[in-house]
């Protein structure tokens, strides 16, 4: 069992937990992700790893509450306890000295992209970032991951923060100012990382993507988390989930993430939540 | 007197009414049934039967037992070659192999050794099962990698032994592909939970949620155990690759069955895990996974459910019970039928597939006629749901994360003959070493990889 340590309400559906989970934290690296399941008649999710802290034993998690379990996870309190947390699962980012690096975070991929600018940061990268979200109130780790970056930006779709309008406007101004940018890491809604990987495709210019599909095992047992990528099958749990956003083929992952959006929303009706 | 010609036969739930539930399709035979089935066996000299056992029970010994209604004596003559006979009993492909060789196959049926093989692991698991003598304890201590059934047994029979054994196990329930695989209606999750407990009473102990290569490394293992046994499956499953595989509906048959069977997706939305079928399922491939999958369709709603498999009957692989309950319950086989492409609607899920005619050709390296498509003779069938169930390969996972355990062709453990592999101290067996297999064969090498690890970690200091 691993019980819930910390509890934060980022915003209205983002929450934040800490959980203690010493034999995932001891080999948690940037870019993995964890399977949790509540109780026993738990659905296995996937949820990318936030941050980890090896001394305590503990492993941060970010979470929207978007469907059944994810809704039942935000009703928890801290010292209830996760009956099954596994990992780290899937291959860590390839953190090295690139240069100029640009992270892109939207919405809560921001959460995942937080230890990956730690981890580019700390290697010595000239870190760029540019955090996306539809208003302000849904933006989150500003002041984190603020303090790993030589420079930081803002965009809200409504103009309530930073710049009005979308990710790919300040990232096309960086490349139109002449940076010299080496690599771009992109997380986030499928289609800001799809439109992402389209801007920077006309550049030639290398960007990691970080895929959600659904999952089960995530061991690659199962082939559902299965995504398209050069025309061939990848398993996001263990080829992934990080992919070259340039050969990703989005279109196929957001058809696959709607597979049970129909019994999702009969569930949650069941269970009296609201989708 | 002479000896009856055919089994006894064996009550089952009828098609019919059994399609609509989870339960499993026989009930098994009663005592009186069993004991004139044992004495059907004319005990002969030269036991084909149990030279054909991949564990080699002793099987005219219990049948004699049984015969004579010694029913515990008949239990302990079993329980001395395999650990879980009620797994055995009900999955192990027997034509292939003791009923196969039974010197009465000259003048009929053979005995119906599953069948009893079955009754008597039932009766003793009714009757609370006796726990055997331990040898005393060695102080050696062993990590098992994968609560499958070669996993299982070898931390078992090293119990046994008197060594400390610590199963890791990558999912949230043990019993690998008898737990995710294997349906409820043909091997009940109540039987696997009772064997695994017989296995947790000998001392052995099972953590869940530590994936070997990820949370743990192999390395780490042998740092601080005696010795490491590999049993991590056939995992991987395989695909067509042909296009529209990533649809909306297309399943790999692990997919399908694991939501189904560990998750309990039957139970949706009681337990979380969704699965849909829709009203026309086809699955592909036709050994006992493609079985279990166009069998558990049925239950999970579907009117209609599909096998396509492009060769014919004769070379199916799966067990001969699985067609004959298949059948039974309106599969519907396209047989020499092979599929091209699936199809799907606007909305990216699938509506169809479509098929080619093929025909039997030389035979191939596996002895089978390879099957050749029939020129001009593509067409369509509608289908809301598409299971893919051509076979499993070895999973990759604990190879490729310590790159000194060498890997053959495809994909499996390369071990010596005394199952280590070529990391010294590391065993393998099971579908990781030999490919996808059976349970049987799993459990055999479970068992002679535990004498090899017993005799290599008795000759070295203890950890
Ligand atoms: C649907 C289906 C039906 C079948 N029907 C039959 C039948 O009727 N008769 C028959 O004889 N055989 C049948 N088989 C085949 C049989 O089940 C297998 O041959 C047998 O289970 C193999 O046993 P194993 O212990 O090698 O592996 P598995 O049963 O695959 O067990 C491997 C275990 O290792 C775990 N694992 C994997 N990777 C890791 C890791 N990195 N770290 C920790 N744990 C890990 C897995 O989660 C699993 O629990 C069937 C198979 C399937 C899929
Ligand atoms: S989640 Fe099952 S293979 Fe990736």
């Amino acid at each position: 069992m691993y019980p819930i340590m910390e509890k934060k309400k980022l915003s209205e559906n983002v929450k934040l937990m800490k959980i203690e989970a010493p034999q995932v934290a001891k080999k948690a690296k940037a870019g993995q992700f964890i399977i949790l399941r509540i109780d026993e008649k738990g659905e296995r999710i996937p949820l990318t790893i936030t941050d980890f802290d090896r001394d305590k034993g503990t492993v941060t998690i970010i979470f929207m509450e978007v469907g059944k379990t994810t809704k039942q996870l935000g009703t928890l309190a801290i010292g209830d306890k996760l009956l099954n947390f596994v990992g780290p699962l899937g291959l860590p980012s390839d953190i090295e000295n690139y240069g100029t690096v640009v992270c892109i975070g939207g919405g809560v991929g921001t959460a995942p992209l937080y230890p990956i600018i730690r981890e580019l940061k700390k290697v010595g990268n000239h870190v760029i970032s540019i955090l996306g979200a539809r208003n302000k109130s849904l933006l989150m780790l500003e002041e984190e991951i603020k303090e790993y970056s030589d420079e930081f930006f803002i965009t809200t779709d409504d103009g309530s923060k930073g710049h009005k309008g979308f990710v790919s406007d300040v990232l096309q101004k960086l490349i139109d100012d002449g940076k010299d940018i080496k690599i771009v890491w992109a997380i986030g809604p499928v289609i800001m990382m799809k439109v992402v990987a389209n801007l920077t495709k006309k550049y030639d210019l290398k960007t990691i993507v970080s895929l959600n599909p659904i999952m089960v095992d995530g061991t690659g047992m199962c082939g559902g988390c299965r995504v398209t990528v050069d025309g061939k099958i990848k398993f996001a749990c263990v080829h992934g989930p990080e992919f070259d956003g340039h050969k990703v083929d989005f279109d196929n992952l957001m058809l696959r993430n709607r597979r049970f959006m129909k019994e999702e929303e009969h569930a949650c009706k069941i269970a009296g939540v609201k989708i | 007197m002479a000896v009856k010609k055919e089994k006894h036969p064996m009550p089952e739930q009828d098609p019919k009414e059994r399609i609509k539930n989870f339960n499993e399709v026989p009930y098994g035979y009663s005592k009186e049934t069993a004991i004139e089935e044992a004495k059907r066996c004319i005990q002969c000299k030269n036991r084909p039967c149990t030279k054909a056992c991949p564990v080699e029970v002793d099987i005219p010994d219990f049948i004699k037992e049984l015969a004579a209604g010694n029913i515990d004596k008949a239990v302990e003559v079993l329980k001395s070659k395999t650990a879980l006979p009620a797994v055995c009993g009900r999955v192990c492909p027997y034509e292939n192999q003791c009923e196969g060789k039974c010197t009465l196959l000259k003048l009929g049926e053979p005995v119906g050794i599953g069948r009893l093989e079955r009754f008597l692991a039932d009766y003793e698991r009714k009757k609370g099962v006796k726990k055997p003598k331990k040898a005393k304890p060695t102080g050696k201590k062993v990590a098992v990698v994968g609560a499958g059934p070669a996993g299982l047994t070898c931390a078992g029979d090293l119990a046994k032994m008197g060594h400390g054994i610590v199963v890791y196990e990558a999912l949230h329930a043990p019993g690998g592909v008898l737990m995710y695989g294997i349906p409820e209606f043909r091997l009940p999750k109540e039987i696997v939970h009772a064997e695994v407990d017989f296995i947790k009473s000998l001392g052995v102990e099972i953590r869940y949620d530590m994936v070997v290569g990820k949370t743990i490394t192999v390395q780490e293992l042998l740092d601080e155990y005696d010795s490491v046994f590999i049993g991590t499956g056939a995992g991987l499953p395989n695909w067509l690759n042909i296009p529209g595989e990533s649809l909306d509906g297309v399943y790999s048959a692990n997919e399908f069955l694991t939501r189904v069977n560990m998750m309990k997706a039957y139970d949706f939305p009681h337990h979380c895990t969704p699965c849909t079928v829709g009203n026309v399922a086809a699955t592909f491939g036709a050994g006992n996974v493609a079985m279990d999958c166009a069998r558990t369709a049925l239950r999970m709603g579907a009117k209609k459910s599909y096998i396509i498999y492009r060769r014919t009957e004769k070379e199916m692989p799966a067990r001969n019970e699985e067609i004959h309950h298949a059948k039974e319950e309106g599969i519907i086989f396209k047989l020499l039928t092979s599929p091209v492409e699936f199809i799907g609607d606007d909305k990216g899920k699938i509506k169809a597939v479509k098929c080619i005619e093929m025909k039997l050709g030389e035979p191939d390296d596996s002895g089978r006629r390879r099957p050749i498509p029939i020129p001009d003779s593509k067409f369509s069938i509608e289908i809301d749901t598409a299971l893919v169930a051509i076979g499993q390969s070895p999973n990759p996972l604990v190879p490729q994360s310590m790159k000194e355990l060498v890997t053959e062709k495809w994909g499996n453990l390369k071990v010596d003959e005394n199952s280590q592999t070529t990391v010294p101290g590391v065993f393998a067996g099971g579908d990781i070493a030999t490919g996808a297999a059976t349970v049987i064969l799993a459990m055999g090498a479970g068992k002679r990889s535990a004498r090899s690890i017993n005799k290599f970690i008795m000759s070295k200091k203890s950890k």
